[in-house]
C-alpha cells in the first residue's frame, strides 16, 4: 500500500493526533511502570536511589520516545522496517566485535549515556520487518516454501548472532516472537508442526552435545536447565535462586508482608531482586492480591493490543501490534514462569518493572509503533 | 493497488482469527500463571512462611557472666575483665594476606595464633568471623579503629575474660578456666548448648572446675534477624540468662598471700584452719604458677617447664600431697592407748634408745635413749620407744580408729581437685591391698607415723584443730554463695576424754615452750599467743642396718630427694585456740628446724592479721625475723594495695 491509499481526510493531523492516541493503553503502561518504581523504591530499602530514580528518568524518556514514534505516520515506519532490521543486525555484529563483557556474555555496546543492547532492539525490529514482509507478500503465497523460508532466514540471522553472545533467553524469545508473527500472517499449520518436531530434535541434540568438544551451550546454561528440572539438587548455588524465589513468593500469602516488609528481599536472600526477580518482591510484599493485580494489568495491555489490532484494517499495523503484544507477553510470561519455578532461569526481565534501560526503551518504542498504527489506522 | 479488496478482507479475517487464537492462548497461559501464583501463595503459604522465617531468624545464645570469687573479706580473687579481640571475616576482607600484613604493622600478632587463624580463614565458611588476636590492649584497639577503612572485614570485639589478680596465690585453690576442649565435651553426656559456643570458658581445675555448676550461670538467648550472608541486622527479642553465682571463699587473702610468700623457694605446703568454723584461712602449695597463663592458653615451653620442675608446681600439695606424718602422728597413738585404757597418764616406759619387737630392733631417734618417759615427756621430746610400746599395747585397729576420729585417713568434701584420702591403715586394708598379713612391726612403724600411714597437710591441720577443740572440726572452703552463708564446719563434740585431751595439749604446749621441747627454738614469747605444736620428721628412705652401723648420714649430706620431710602441726593461742596450722616442707630435713619456724610465722600472721611486732619473738630470732618480714613485704606489695582499695 502506498501513502495515497490512506484516507487523508479522516486521518487526524497535527496535535489532534494526541486525541486519537490509545489512551487506555498509555495509562496501563504508566500504571505498570509505576508498580516498577514502587518496587524499586522498596528493594532499595525505601530509597529512590540507586534504582527507582534512574528508572523514572528512563521511563520518561521512554514515554517521550513512544509519543514521538506515535506521532509519525505508521507508513513511514513500515518503510523504515528493512533499514531498522539491517541496522539491528549490524549492531549485533558490532557487539560481537567491540561489545563489553557482562556476566560472562557480550551483550551491550556502551554509548556513553546508556548501554545499548542490540538484542533488545532486535526484538522490535524483527517484528517490524516480518510485519512489513507479510504486508508486502500477496496472501496466497504466504505458505509457499520459498516464501516461508525467507522470513525464517530473517529470524535465524539475529538468533545466530544472539546465541554467540551467548544469550539463550533472547534467542528463544526471538524465535518464538518471529514464529508467532508467521502464524498470525497465516502460514500453514503444517510448518509449525514440523518446526516443533525439529525443535524437540534440536533440544535433544543440544543435550547430547553436553560434555563434548562441540558443546552448544555454556556450562552455566546447562546448569540452569538442570537446576530448573530439579532445584533441590543444588540448593546452595544455582538452585538457590529458584528455592529462595519460591519461598519469597509463597511466604507472601494472600495479602503480603506489607510494603518494604519483605524479609526475603530486604535481607538479600532473593537474588537479583531489582532486576529479574522483582516480581517476587512484589508478590512477597503485596501477596497474591498484588501479584494477581499486576498480572491483570498485563492482561489488559494484551487485550487492548489485540482489540486495536483487530479493529485495524491495515495488514502491517495489525501484524505489528500483535507482534509487539506477543513480544511483550513473552517477556512477562517467561519472567513469571521463571520466578515461579515453571521455567528455567534464563534472565528475562519483567517488562517495564525490572530495573534496566534497554528493555524499557525498546518496549516503549514498540508501543510507540502500536500507538502510531492506532492513530493512523485507515478509517 | 496490488491487492484486491476481497483479498484484503479475507486476509484481515485470517489475521483476526489467528490473532484471537493467539490472544486466547495468551490469556489462557496467564490463567495458568495465576493458578500457579495461587498454589504458591495461598495453598502453600504457611509452609513457605515457615521457610522464610527459618531463613531470617537465628537463635543465638547469650553467654552468662561467670560468677566472681572473693576472699572472706571481699577482696577479689577471680574476676571478669573486658577483653578485646580482633576478628576478621574473609568475605569482607577481600585480599586476606594484604589485610593481615597491614594489621601486623598496627598490632603485634602472635605467630601461633596467626597460623591457626589463617587455617580457619581458609577452611571455614567465608562469612564466619575468625579470631586473629586475643587480649589486645585498648591502645591497639584504638589504632585499629582509626585505620578501619584500610582494614576491610576486621572488627574489634569486646568480651569478658577471666582474670586472677593474685594469680599465683590461688593457682592450686581456685584453679583456672579455659576454653572447652573436645575432651571436656566427651566427658559430659548432654552438654549444655553453651559449651558449644567456640571459646566458651569453663573451669578446668580447682574451685573453678568443682563449682562450675554455681559459677557458670544459665545462658540467655536472643532471636536475631540475619541477612543472606549471615550478618545480624537487628535483634528481635531476647530472654535474659542468669549470671553465675558469686562465691566467697573462707580464705583470708592477706594470710594466703603471706603463706604463699613464706613458702616460696621450698617444695612445701601449709594449711591454716579456723578452729571455730573449720574455715580454711589459708591453703598454699609451693612452688606455684600463674593461672592467668592457662586462661590465655599456656605455651608448650612454659608448660614443659612446669612439668619438668622437680619441686612439682602443678599439684596442690596441701590437699593432694600425702606424706608419712612422722612424729606428728604421736598424739593419735597416745590418745588411742589412753582412751582405750591401755595406758594411763602416769605410766612410764623406759627408753634405752631402741625397742626389740619380735627379734627386730626399732630405734628411737635418740640413740642414747630417753630413760623413763611418761606421756608428757614422750610428746615433748618425741620419744619413739614410748609409742612403740603404746602400739604394742593397743593394736593398730584402735590407732586407726583414733586417726580417723581426729580427721586423718578420711576424704573431705571440698570443692578442690583430687582431695586426698590419705591412709589410716588397718589389717583388712593391708590384706586387701598388699596381699599379706599385718605384722606387729607394721603397728610399731605406724605408731610413729611411718610405714603405711599417709596424711595430707590439710588432714594434719584438721587433726590439730580437733585436738585443740575436742570437736570434729571440718574444713570449709565456701563461705557464702551469692551472699548466702554456707554451713560452717564447727563440728560436734568428738566424745574424747577431756582430761586426756588436756594432758596431750599441755604436752604439745611444752613442745614449743619448754626448754627441752623439740620446737623450743620456735616459741612465741607473747603470753596471749602461746603456741602448742608437734614436730615431725618423716623418712622417705629406709635406713639399712649397715648404714646404722657406720652412723646414719646427716640430711644435709643426702641428695634433696632423699632428705626427710619436715612437718609441724600446731594450734594457738594455747588457752583459747583460734587457728590450727600444719606445715609440710618436702625433703626439708627436721621438723623442728625446717617446719616449726614457718608455722610460727604463719600462726603469728594469722593471729595478728598482719606482721606481728618483733617482741613476740625470742630475742635472738628478732634480727632474722625482721629481715624476713621486710623481704616478704617487698615480695607481695599487691596485698597492701588491695587493702587500701577495700578501705
Amino acid at each position: 500500500m502506498s501513502y495515497l491509499e490512506y484516507s487523508v481526510k479522516t486521518t487526524p493531523t497535527g496535535l489532534r493526533k494526541v486525541l486519537h492516541l490509545n489512551w487506555p493503553l498509555a495509562i496501563l503502561l504508566v500504571s505498570v511502570a509505576s508498580v516498577g518504581f514502587l518496587m524499586l523504591y522498596s528493594v532499595a530499602g525505601g530509597s529512590f536511589k540507586p534504582w527507582a530514580e534512574p528508572q523514572m528518568k528512563r521511563f520518561i524518556l521512554g514515554f517521550t520516545v513512544m509519543m514521538f514514534v506515535a506521532m509519525v505516520p505508521i507508513w513511514f515506519w513500515r518503510n523504515m522496517s528493512v533499514l531498522a532490521y539491517l541496522i539491528s543486525v549490524l549492531l549485533l555484529v558490532a557487539v560481537e566485535l567491540v561489545g563489553s563483557e557482562g556476566k560472562g556474555a557480550q551483550r551491550w555496546i556502551d554509548l556513553g549515556f546508556m548501554r545499548l543492547q542490540p538484542s533488545e532492539l532486535m526484538k522490535i525490529t524483527l517484528v517490524m520487518l516480518l510485519a512489513a514482509y507479510y504486508d508486502w507478500l500477496p496472501t496466497k503465497r504466504t505458505s509457499r516454501p520459498l516464501w516461508v523460508f525467507l522470513p525464517v532466514l530473517f529470524i535465524l540471522i539475529p538468533v545466530a548472532l544472539v546465541l554467540r553472545q551467548p544469550d539463550l533467553g533472547t534467542s528463544i524469545l526471538l524465535i518464538i516472537a518471529g514464529g508467532l508473527i508467521m502464524f498470525l500472517a497465516g502460514v500453514h499449520w503444517a510448518y509449525f508442526a514440523a518446526v516443533v518436531a525439529a525443535g524437540v530434535g534440536l533440544i535433544t541434540t543440544v543435550f547430547q552435545s553436553r560434555g563434548t568438544p562441540w558443546q552448544m551451550l555454556k556450562d552455566y546454561q546447562f546448569k540452569r536447565i538442570d537446576t530448573f528440572l530439579d532445584p533441590s539438587s543444588d540448593p546452595l548455588n544455582h538452585g538457590y535462586h529458584i528455592t529462595q524465589s519460591k519461598i519469597a513468593l509463597g511466604s507472601g500469602g494472600w495479602t503480603g508482608k506489607g510494603f518494604m516488609q519483605g524479609t526475603q528481599s530486604r535481607l538479600n536472600f532473593l537474588p537479583e531482586k531489582h532486576t529479574d526477580f522483582i516480581f517476587v518482591t512484589l508478590a512477597e510484599e503485596f501477596g497474591f492480591i498484588g501479584a494477581f493485580s499486576l498480572l491483570c494489568l498485563y492482561a489488559l495491555i494484551i487485550v487492548f493490543c489485540i482489540s486495536a489490532a483487530i479493529s485495524n484494517r491495515d495488514r502491517f499495523s495489525s501484524l505489528l501490534i500483535l507482534g509487539v503484544a506477543a513480544t511483550f507477553f513473552l517477556f512477562f510470561a517467561v519472567n513469571m514462569s521463571m520466578v515461579m519455578g515453571m521455567a528455567p532461569v534464563v534472565g528475562v526481565p519483567l517488562p517495564l518493572v525490572s530495573y534496566g534501560g534497554s528493555a524499557m526503551l525498546v518496549l516503549m518504542l514498540g508501543f510507540g509503533l502500536v500507538q502510531s498504527a492506532h492513530i493512523h489506522k485507515p478509517r | 493497488m496490488r491487492r484486491a479488496p476481497k483479498d484484503s478482507a479475507e486476509s484481515h479475517r485470517l489475521i483476526t482469527r489467528r490473532g484471537l487464537i493467539l490472544g486466547g492462548a495468551q490469556v489462557g497461559f496467564m490463567g495458568l500463571l495465576a493458578l500457579r501464583m495461587r498454589y504458591l501463595q495461598v495453598d502453600q503459604a504457611d509452609q513457605f512462611r515457615l521457610l522464610a522465617d527459618e531463613n531470617r531468624i537465628n537463635i543465638r545464645l547469650i553467654p552468662p557472666t561467670r560468677g566472681r570469687i572473693f576472699d572472706r573479706n571481699g577482696a577479689v580473687i577471680a574476676e571478669n575483665v573486658p577483653s578485646y579481640r580482633i576478628t576478621m571475616v574473609r568475605e569482607e576482607a577481600g585480599d586476606v594476606d594484604e589485610v593481615i600484613a597491614r594489621l601486623s604493622r598496627l598490632v603485634e600478632l602472635d605467630p601461633d595464633e596467626l597460623r591457626r587463624a589463617m587455617r580457619d580463614l581458609r577452611e571455614l565458611r567465608g562469612d564466619t568471623p575468625v579470631t586473629i588476636a586475643e587480649r589486645v590492649s585498648w591502645d591497639e584497639i584504638s589504632r585499629i579503629a582509626v585505620n578501619t577503612p584500610a582494614l576491610p572485614g576486621v572488627t574489634p570485639e569486646v568480651g569478658l575474660s577471666r582474670r586472677y589478680p593474685n594469680g599465683k596465690d590461688y593457682a592450686h585453690l581456685v584453679g583456672y578456666v579455659g576454653p572447652v576442649s573436645d575432651r571436656d565435651l566427651e566427658k559430659i553426656d548432654a552438654p549444655d548448648q553453651l559449651l558449644l559456643i567456640p571459646r566458651f570458658q569453663i573451669g578446668k581445675i580447682g574451685l573453678e572446675a568443682k563449682r562450675e555448676d554455681l559459677l557458670r550461670g544459665k545462658a540467655g538467648s536472643k532471636r536475631v534477624e540475619v541477612n543472606a550472608t549471615g550478618q545480624v541486622m537487628r535483634e528481635l527479642d531476647r530472654k535474659e540468662g542468669q549470671a553465675g553465682a558469686d562465691l566467697q571463699v573462707s580464705i583470708d587473702n592477706n594470710l594466703q598471700s603471706y603463706v604463699s610468700a613464706r613458702l616460696e623457694g621450698e617444695s612445701a605446703a601449709a594449711v591454716v584452719i579456723d578452729c571455730e568454723t573449720g574455715d580454711l584461712l589459708a591453703c598454699a602449695s609451693s612452688p606455684s604458677y600463674d593461672p592467668n597463663l592457662f586462661v590465655r592458653g599456656i605455651s608448650v615451653a612454659n608448660y614443659k617447664a612446669l612439668l619438668d620442675n622437680k619441686y612439682r608446681p602443678l599439684p596442690n600439695k596441701a590437699v593432694q600431697g600425702i606424706y608419712p606424718p612422722g612424729s606428728t602422728f604421736k598424739m593419735v597413738t597416745a590418745l588411742a592407748a589412753l582412751e582405750n585404757g591401755h595406758a594411763s597418764l602416769n605410766d612410764t616406759v623406759y627408753c634405752p634408745g631402741h625397742l626389740k619387737v619380735s627379734g627386730r630392733r626399732f630405734h628411737c631417734w635418740k640413740r642414747a635413749g630417753h630413760g623413763n618417759v611418761d606421756l608428757h615427756r614422750s610428746l615433748r621430746e618425741s620419744c619413739d620407744v614410748y609409742y612403740y610400746e603404746m602400739a604394742l599395747r593397743t593394736g593398730i585397729e584402735n590407732i586407726s580408729n583414733m586417726a580417723m576420729r581426729l580427721g586423718l585417713g578420711v576424704a573431705y568434701d571440698l570443692p578442690l581437685t583430687s582431695v586426698a584420702k590419705g591412709l589410716a591403715p588397718t589389717k583388712e586394708w593391708k590384706l586387701a591391698n598388699k596381699g599379706t598379713d599385718w605384722v606387729i612391726g607394721d603397728s610399731v612403724n605406724a605408731a610413729i607415723g611411718q610405714g603405711f600411714v599417709l596424711t595430707s597437710p590439710l588432714q594434719l591441720a584438721v587433726m590439730a584443730s580437733r585436738l585443740a577443740t575436742g570437736r570434729s572440726v571440718t574444713p570449709r572452703l565456701i563461705k557464702s554463695v551469692n551472699g548466702v552463708e554456707q554451713p560452717t564446719g564447727h563440728g560436734e563434740d568428738l566424745g574424747l576424754n577431756e582430761n586426756l585431751l588436756r594432758e596431750v595439749r599441755k604436752a604439745m604446749y611444752a613442745v614449743s615452750n619448754n626448754r627441752r621441747g623439740t620446737a623450743y627454738g620456735s616459741r612465741i614469747i607473747e603470753d596471749a599467743f602461746r603456741m602448742a605444736g608437734k614436730t615431725g620428721t618423716s623418712q622417705v628412705r629406709n635406713i639399712s642396718s649397715g648404714e646404722r652401723a657406720t652412723g646414719v648420714r646427716k640430711n644435709s649430706a643426702l641428695p634433696w630427694e632423699q632428705r626427710d620431710h619436715a612437718l609441724f602441726v600446731s594450734f594457738a593461742p594455747f588457752d583459747n585456740p583460734k587457728v590450727a596450722v600444719a606445715v609440710v616442707v618436702e625433703h626439708g630435713g627436721g621438723g623442728s628446724t625446717a617446719a616449726a619456724p614457718v608455722a610460727r610465722d604463719i600462726v603469728l600472721q594469722a593471729l595478728y592479721g598482719d606482721d606481728p611486732p618483733l617482741d613476740v619473738y625470742p630475742e635472738k630470732d628478732r634480727g632474722i625475723v625482721k629481715k624476713r618480714q621486710e623481704e616478704l613485704r617487698r615480695a607481695r606489695p599487691h596485698t597492701a594495695g588491695d587493702e587500701s582499695d577495700r578501705a
